[in-house]
């Protein structure tokens, strides 16, 4: 026979987890950032519109603008990863598979931001 | 995972139909969910036509008219008859609102009634609302202090009692909470724009000595953090609150005391 719980010791549930301003936080400050870094990837290219492959190659060779790629690819995949992460424990209610999504999904963003660092800076470097 | 579609067992059948009564020329047809926990099986969609010359003005009146004289089995919460109690909370034509303060003549065609969205239904148009009430008493609705009681009155400035409009009204029909997705796919954990918005009453409460540890049970990723704006607590709360703002007030908290 099983006895239900009451309905506060449900809600109660464990209790807080004591986070999650950090998380909120973060993905607001990086969706701004991504803002400013993507509006200023897109307004580049652009204006570089119908420019040669060796223009190109020499803009991204710019330490500066490098920098700004760099920071351009990592901050969009952080952005990524945390969103992710919203949308799982949002529609996923097996605990396992949740856990699983999420440290599946973080592996894939920070392997596919560090890709995107390593071409840049191999563009930018030079081989 | 979600679940967009409904169980087998909960979907919803089409139902008995009762005509118009005899000689009647204005009429509106009310199709209500209902479910018998003493019958079982599916849930069915049973069809009244009222005569609107002889009802009153709200969709409480036709629901009470159906009940008074052409089936005494409908089963629904009602009280106060003018929006104060919350009671009458229910899904008409889509949208979760109390049926005593929702006019009939708002709707052209026929009208829908369901029991509010994605709670258990006790019958008919009862929902078991006990987990709502227990996320109420979760937030500790009650002033708490360590000050010795004053001798009289706590006083509190006329700015800082300004801060309680737009809160202290909120009847907990639970309208805004069952029409929230985020309430409806982690109701057990997140504790939905009702519970907030009174937590909110509370932690801007300038007599209130428990902000802190009024801020430290709400921060969780799911009781406090589901909330992504999806506005319809804002937009279906029959006393024209807004739950989403009071929410977005208890994160800029939680950021104030970090900084």
């Amino acid at each position: 026979m099983t006895i239900e719980r009451t309905a506060l010791a449900r809600a109660r549930g464990l209790g807080s987890a004591k986070s999650g301003t950090g998380h909120w936080w973060r993905q607001r400050v990086t969706a701004v950032i991504n803002l400013v870094l993507v509006g200023w990837l897109i307004v580049s290219l652009v204006a570089m519109a119908g420019s040669s492959y060796d223009a190109l190659v020499a803009w991204m060779r710019n330490p500066v603008v490098a920098a700004l790629l760099i920071l351009c690819v990592m901050n969009v995949f952080y952005h990524v990863r945390l969103g992710l992460q919203v949308v799982v424990e949002d529609y996923v209610h097996r605990e396992w598979l949740k856990v699983a999504l999420v440290i599946l999904m973080t592996l894939v963003c920070a392997g596919l931001g560090l890709l995107g660092v390593v071409s840049v800076l191999q563009i930018a470097l030079g081989a | 995972m979600a679940e967009f579609t409904l169980p087998k067992g909960s979907r919803v059948k089409k139902g008995r139909t009762f005509p118009a009564p005899e000689g009647a020329t204005n009429t509106k047809r009310f199709h209500i969910y209902r479910w018998d926990p003493d019958v079982g099986g599916n849930p069915r969609m049973d069809t009244y036509t009222v005569d609107l010359d002889e009802c009153g003005p709200m969709v409480l009146d036709a629901v009470i008219k159906i009940k008074n004289e052409i089936d005494p089995t409908l089963t629904f919460r009602r009280s106060c008859r003018e929006g104060v109690c919350g009671s009458c909370a229910m899904n008409i034509n889509g949208t979760n609102s109390l049926a005593c303060t929702t006019p009939i003549e708002d709707f052209k065609g026929d009208v829908m009634v369901n029991p509010l969205p994605h709670q258990h239904v006790v019958k008919d148009l009862v929902p078991d609302l006990s987990t709502f009430y227990a996320q109420y008493n979760l937030i500790q609705p009650w002033i708490q202090t360590d000050t010795p009681a004053p001798t009289q009155e706590r006083l509190q400035s006329r700015e800082d009692r300004a801060k309680l409009d737009g809160l202290y009204e909120c009847i907990l029909c639970a309208c805004c909470s069952t029409s929230c997705p985020s309430y409806w796919w982690n109701g057990d954990k997140y504790l939905g724009p009702a519970a907030l918005l009174q937590a909110y009453r509370w932690l801007v409460d300038s007599r209130d000595e428990a902000t802190g540890e009024r801020l430290d049970m709400l921060e969780d990723p799911f009781r406090l953090y589901r909330c992504h704006t999806i506005m319809n607590c804002a937009n279906v709360c029959p006393k024209g609150l807004n739950p989403a703002k009071a929410i977005a007030e208890i994160k800029k908290m939680m950021l104030e005391r970090q900084f």
